[in-house]
């Protein structure tokens, strides 16, 4: 068996605030394989960002990789060091970020900023530089790419913005792509757009995808499998229709009772009661045990991560339609 | 672009009339340059004459319109004192004022843009400290006295540059220039150094300032995701972005720098604009003392303008208005 693309083994990344250590993400441990989607799902604050960029190693000070593995093809990229990461950054792990009003330098125009990184990794002229870029720019459906890599970026929509740095991520046909929350602050028909792109290129040149986000619709429709994130922590992980039809955690019971649905017309929404718990203050035990409708004695204790069945697993020790660990 | 320019043109007349009006009567209100210029021992006659001969018996309306009048035919009066036209007087003494005040703003970036872009990315290292504790200095120590030290220092004790004038100058378009021979940079370096203390400290706060911001910003964080070299995000990305507020500043300020040359140009006995005008401000030489001022506004005029230009260049984003 191949090495899986990307391999997080118990990562840990703290920030340590004035008030104390945040430990953002607390004991990561997920994988993607070659052409897979991992919807990575949570609240804010629970840390599925931090994961992202932790796999990157861009996370700002005062954060930091304090433990754990991040193992890209087998290489630990935690133990790399600034200049080798830099290499491979933009080359064979590529991110998109939140928000494209802001990822795109507003001065520079869209042909520097794309060329740029093609000469950052790749030693070839400007010119087959720029036609790479060009041809990046087709690709996620720019029409007439040629005129419009002159602009700068005010001149663009944000949805096209997004294209472009979707662009940008693809120019060297990375093996990884982390998507934080891409299409979140896109219009929804912009959005399915996207989304059609990002799972046809990930069939096309066998990219895997962390596709991180807070909405479960998204994932529903484009992840293979789907990492529930809560406090820091991952507390299910599975096949994503698996985890959506008969999930196990109360805390995916909840997140996706919360989506609006057709099915359920009139009725409440269903709300998880209180509050994500302070990142300082974190409880001894199970972390969403004082917002859970099943939370009992034992969940005082740190409850361990399961393998109920095979690929399905939860940090709960009383789940939901409970069957016999594996 | 050329409705905008003409509007602005436009404008800038209006400035004008309106400055040549407050000129002209805060001139006036001074003093009476006839009890300074006249000889006490003049006689009734002789005084007589002589006001008349500077336009002086007239009333203060008629007066302005005379000159406006002749300004308009680009005749802003003659010297009281030295009975040349004022403007040739101050336009003569004008390149070495300029000449000081570029070298200026040219020491304020080459010193201050390092030195804030360091102080920016390592904000909490000893020697940023020191930088910006550095920058407050030349923020609060009065220019007169930093003047004096510097001769004192560099002129007296070392006796490596020389205290005052241009030195050497060498002919160039008809103007006399220092900058272009080793003797009038030797001649320049402390003055220009002195004139640009003040803007030194602006241009490291600026700096800092803007570097820690964009630094924070995710066009950054995206570039390093693009696995950019930091050179090229520290002195592409960031620095095209801080330029703006640097280019402003340091724009807007260059007027200044030029009307408040004085201090200086008095210290180092810079034979500049400044010097001129305190010198018949001494004496009251109302032509020169109004024509150095309209030059001055129309300097600040230019100078806007041309910042306001600069920022299209820089920044994408901004369109003049006015343009279709």
């Amino acid at each position: 068996m191949t090495a899986p693309t990307l391999e997080l083994r118990d990562l840990r990344t703290h920030f340590a605030t004035r008030g104390g250590v945040v430990k953002a993400v607390d004991g990561v441990s997920l994988r993607v394989d070659r052409g897979q989607v991992l919807g990575l799902v949570g609240e804010s604050g629970s840390g599925k960002s931090v994961t992202g960029f932790s796999i990157l190693g861009l996370v700002d000070p005062p954060g930091q990789v304090v433990g754990g593995q991040v193992l890209f093809q087998g290489q630990d990229l935690a133990r790399l060091d600034e200049e080798a990461m830099r290499h491979l950054r933009g080359n064979r792990i590529a991110m998109i970020f939140q928000d494209p009003m802001m990822t795109l330098n507003p001065v520079l125009r869209i042909d520097t900023q794309m060329i740029e990184t093609v000469l950052a990794h790749a030693p070839v002229s400007r010119e087959e530089a720029r036609q790479r870029a060009r041809d990046a720019l087709g690709q996620v459906g720019i029409a007439a790419p040629e005129e419009r890599m002159r602009a700068y970026p005010h001149q663009f929509s944000g949805g096209m913005r997004q294209r472009v740095a979707i662009a940008i991520a693809l120019l060297h046909k990375p093996d990884l792509i982390v998507a934080d929350e891409p299409t979140t602050a896109l219009d929804v028909t912009i959005q399915g757009q996207i989304l059609a792109e990002a799972q046809k290129l990930c069939a096309e040149h066998g990219t895997a995808l962390i596709w991180i986000t807070h909405d479960l619709s998204v994932v529903a429709g484009l992840a293979d499998r789907i990492a529930v994130m809560y406090a820091g922590r991952v507390v299910e992980e599975g096949p994503v229709e698996a985890v959506l039809d008969a999930p196990l955690h109360p805390y995916t019971v909840g997140l996706i009772g919360s989506v609006p649905s057709r099915n359920r017309r009139g009725a409440a929404l269903n709300q998880i009661p209180g509050m994500t718990p302070s990142m300082l203050n974190l409880p001894a035990g199970c972390a969403f045990a004082a917002r859970c409708p099943r939370a009992a004695s034992g969940c005082s204790e740190p409850p361990p991560f399961v393998e109920f069945r095979p690929g399905r697993s939860a940090r709960c020790i009383h789940p939901h339609a409970e069957g016999p660990p594996a | 672009m050329t409705l905008y320019l003409l509007r602005r043109c436009l404008q800038a007349a209006g400035v004008m009339l309106v400055m040549s009006v407050l000129v002209f009567v805060g001139v006036y209100a001074i003093g009476d340059p006839v009890e300074i210029l006249i000889s006490p021992e003049a006689d009734q006659i002789e005084r007589e004459r002589a006001i008349r001969a500077l336009g002086l018996d007239l009333p203060l309306w008629q007066q302005y319109l005379v000159f406006l009048k002749n300004a308009l035919h680009g005749d802003l009066g003659r010297s009281f004192v030295f009975n040349e036209p004022a403007l040739k007087l101050i336009l003569d003494r004008m390149p070495a004022t300029l000449e000081l005040a570029f070298g200026a703003t040219f020491v304020a970036l080459l010193v201050g843009l390092p030195l804030g872009l360091y102080a920016g990315l390592r904000p909490n290292g000893a020697l940023a400290r020191g930088i910006m504790a550095g920058s407050i200095l030349g923020f609060s120590l009065p220019t007169f006295w930093v003047g004096l030290m510097l001769i004192m220092v560099f002129a007296v004790q070392l006796g490596w540059l020389p205290s005052t004038g241009r030195g050497e100058t060498v002919d160039v378009l008809g103007t006399r220039w220092s900058f272009l021979t080793l003797d009038g940079l030797r001649h320049l370096a402390m003055p220009a150094f002195n004139l640009a203390l003040f803007k030194i400290s602006l241009v490291i706060r600026l700096t800092r300032a803007g570097v820690r911001e964009a630094m924070l910003m995710d066009y950054v964080k995206f570039a390093r995701a693009k696995g950019l070299h930091p050179s090229r995000i520290v002195l592409v990305h960031v620095l095209k972005n801080i330029m703006i507020p640097v280019i402003t500043v340091v724009g807007l300020e260059f007027g200044g720098t030029i009307a408040f040359s004085v201090v200086t140009e008095s210290i180092f006995a810079w034979p500049g604009m400044g010097k001129l005008i305190i010198d018949s401000i001494n004496v009251l030489d109302r032509p020169v003392i109004v024509a150095y001022l309209m030059l001055i506004v129309l300097m600040f005029i230019v100078i806007n303008l041309l910042v306001d230009l600069t920022y299209t260049a820089l920044d994408p984003r901004v369109r003049l208005e006015g343009r279709t």
